[in-house]
């Protein structure tokens, strides 16, 4: 028994050696076709942005997949994040690292600022409040000169495959690790019932702004990597809509799931990348899709089941269904 | 302080009158909401196909205007019925999340769909009235539209009241909205009642969309979108599923935009229907009108 928690609790076990051994893998065949020109600049953005969606769609899950609040605003801490990298990075010749904490570190205190009010509320009321705080902070920044108001803001681009992939990681990781800690359970339990939640002595409110704040931080870092790498960003970029289509790829992939919504992410920016010159088309045969797919398919595509190795070792299968 | 009270009246006629046009669209959202509990995100652009129905009944088709706006509100009546039987009906008992992104999705189809077959381009819609300009008093001016849009409404939002009020439809919807099961065992054909409700909503959208293309002359495929959203918040802000909710958070989104244009922060408007919207859920959870509701485990 003692040998088995060690075996758990040792970070180079078998399963995330194995997992390591993959995103090496990816990085590098990416990477190098990139490098040998076999991929033109055209893949390596779509590829990018891949993961500034993994990101945000990750973070979201948190939020409304793990948490159950559903909240539509993600573009607005994503905003947030952008701008106040880009504030760091050009205006104030800080350093892009410097520029990704700060942007990441003032959405994460939006959320906690947004959240503590407004996580008051319930359901489609939260929806549209979260909503409405979105646009506000869209507004802000089309009124805000300083930073380029409504003809957008110049940032140079620093950001490469090697920055996006590996922030991308390292935030599905945390986000991953955080919802098997105590304090990701605690969420999971205000989800599935919030009165015997609180019954059981959680602090209800607390968990939320967490989860919240925790998300925001995430959507901000994901706006700060989009801010450096696409050489201007727009306050048109960050409105409802893209709100929309961060929990189209959330509830595409599978609320509660995050590999669901990591391929959920990784599938709605290839097709539109693959579509990109057919823009009106594209939209039609998403919308199309997005409704065929919630008639036959209401739970996305993985439901809240998580894809797995275990197919990898066998042995283990057992086990696994006991702790899961 | 003439002008002052000269201001006040003016934002107060060009408030009323946007007001009303969000009203329209609020109580689709609204009703819909009331009886399936679904954000309806379609609804602004059901609005855009009653605009582009008048627009093709007044330009194309020569008509004058009550029968171009009978035509549109019949149109988009069957239009938000076949959506609603499409792709509503096969979710009533999935997640409402998953509905939610159906309607997303509905939008999105609708929006660039109609970019498609319409072609991005903005239209103008013919001057379908006087354009006189009345000014009454001091500084005080409103247009024949304004009249128009203002006597439109209050019509339209009278025989709904009625309709809600004292036909068996009417009860039918409010049966179904109170509890689906229990209607359904009085004999009452909830798929019917359901219909009929989204034909109600859709047709008062198509009223809205054409009396925007009245007033404001210019037409576009995306133009759902804002106003859309405008009179869910409007919808939200009077307290979502009542129907004199939608009126009120109608009227109050109209006035707060235009007395914020009006005192010269035009850019801000938007910000400030969103402010208030946030300090009203805050202070009264669910909305002006709305009940609060307890919990019971």
């Amino acid at each position: 028994m003692s040998n088995m928690k060690m075996s758990k609790l040792e970070i180079f076990n078998r399963k995330n050696v194995i997992m390591l051994f993959l995103l090496l893998l990816v990085y590098g065949i990416v990477q190098l076709l990139f490098q040998n020109q076999i991929l033109n600049k055209f893949y390596m953005m779509t590829f990018i942005l891949v993961c500034i969606y993994i990101i945000l769609a990750v973070s979201q899950n948190l939020i409304t997949g793990f948490t159950g609040q559903l909240a539509i605003g993600h573009a607005g801490f994503m905003a947030i994040g952008a701008y106040m990298s880009a504030l760091v990075t050009v205006k104030l010749d800080g350093s892009l690292i410097a520029g990704l904490i700060f942007g990441s570190i003032v959405a994460a205190f939006a959320g906690i600022l947004i959240g503590i009010p407004t996580l008051r509320l319930k359901g489609d009321y939260l929806a549209i409040a979260t909503l409405g705080l979105g646009e506000i902070v869209r507004i802000i920044f089309l009124n805000t000169d300083y930073l380029g108001g409504a003809t957008g803001f110049q940032v140079p681009k620093v950001i490469n495959w090697t920055w996006a992939f590996w922030l991308m990681v390292i935030s599905v990781v945390v986000i991953k690790n955080f919802i098997n800690s105590s304090h990701g359970r605690a969420c999971i339990a205000v989800r599935e019932n919030e009165i015997a939640a609180e019954a059981m002595g959680i602090n209800t409110t607390k968990y939320k702004v967490m989860a919240f704040a925790i998300g925001a931080l995430f959507a901000g870092l994901a706006g700060a990597i989009y801010a450096n790498y696409m050489y201007v960003i727009l306050p048109g970029t960050f409105s409802f809509l893209k709100s929309f289509e961060i929990l189209v790829m959330v509830v595409l992939g599978g609320l509660g799931s995050i590999t669901g919504c990591i391929i959920g992410a990784g599938l709605m920016t290839l097709v539109s990348a693959f579509l990109a010159n057919y823009p009106e088309m594209r939209m039609v045969i998403i919308a199309v899709l997005l409704i065929l797919l919630m008639i036959y398919r209401p739970n996305g595509l993985l439901g809240n089941k998580e894809f797995k190795f275990d197919f990898l070792n066998p042995k283990k299968k057992g086990e696994e269904n006991g702790t899961a | 302080m003439g002008s002052v009270t000269d201001f006040v009246i003016q934002q107060l006629i060009n408030g009323i009158s946007l007001g009303s046009i969000y009203a329209l669209i609020a109580l689709g959202y609204t009703m819909v909401y009331g009886i399936i509990q679904l954000i309806n995100f379609a609804h602004g652009d059901i609005m855009m196909v009653g605009a582009y129905t008048g627009w093709f009944c007044t330009t194309v088709l020569k008509l004058a205007f009550l029968p171009s706006l009978m035509i549109a509100m019949v149109l988009s009546a069957t239009l938000g019925m076949i959506i609603e039987r499409i792709a509503y009906k096969p979710l009533r008992k999935a997640s409402r999340l998953a509905a939610l992104i159906t309607a997303i999705g509905m939008s999105f189809f609708l929006e660039y769909g109609g970019i498609l077959v319409l072609t991005p381009q903005t239209r103008t819609f013919p001057a379908v009235f006087p354009q006189t300009v009345y000014n009454p008093i001091g500084e005080i001016t409103f247009k024949y539209g304004d009249i128009v849009i203002i006597l439109t409404t209050v019509i339209l939002m009278s025989l709904l009241q009625f309709t809600v009020k004292y036909t068996r439809v009417g009860k039918a919807m409010r049966a179904v909205s109170f509890d689906k099961e229990a209607a359904s065992l009085m004999g009452i054909n909830v798929n019917n009642t359901i219909s009929v409700t989204f034909a109600i909503g859709s047709s008062l959208a198509a009223a809205a969309g054409v009396l925007i293309g009245v007033y404001f002359n210019t037409i576009n495929p995306l133009m759902g979108i804002m106003p859309g959203l405008k009179a869910f918040v409007a919808a939200v802000l009077g307290g979502i599923g009542i129907i004199p909710g939608a009126m009120l958070g109608g009227l109050a989104m109209g006035l707060i935009e235009s007395f914020v244009s009006g005192i010269g922060f035009s850019t801000w408007r938007d910000a400030a229907a969103f402010f208030i919207l946030i300090i009203v859920l805050i202070v009264k959870p669910t909305g002006l009108l709305g009940k609060n509701i307890r919990e019971k485990v």
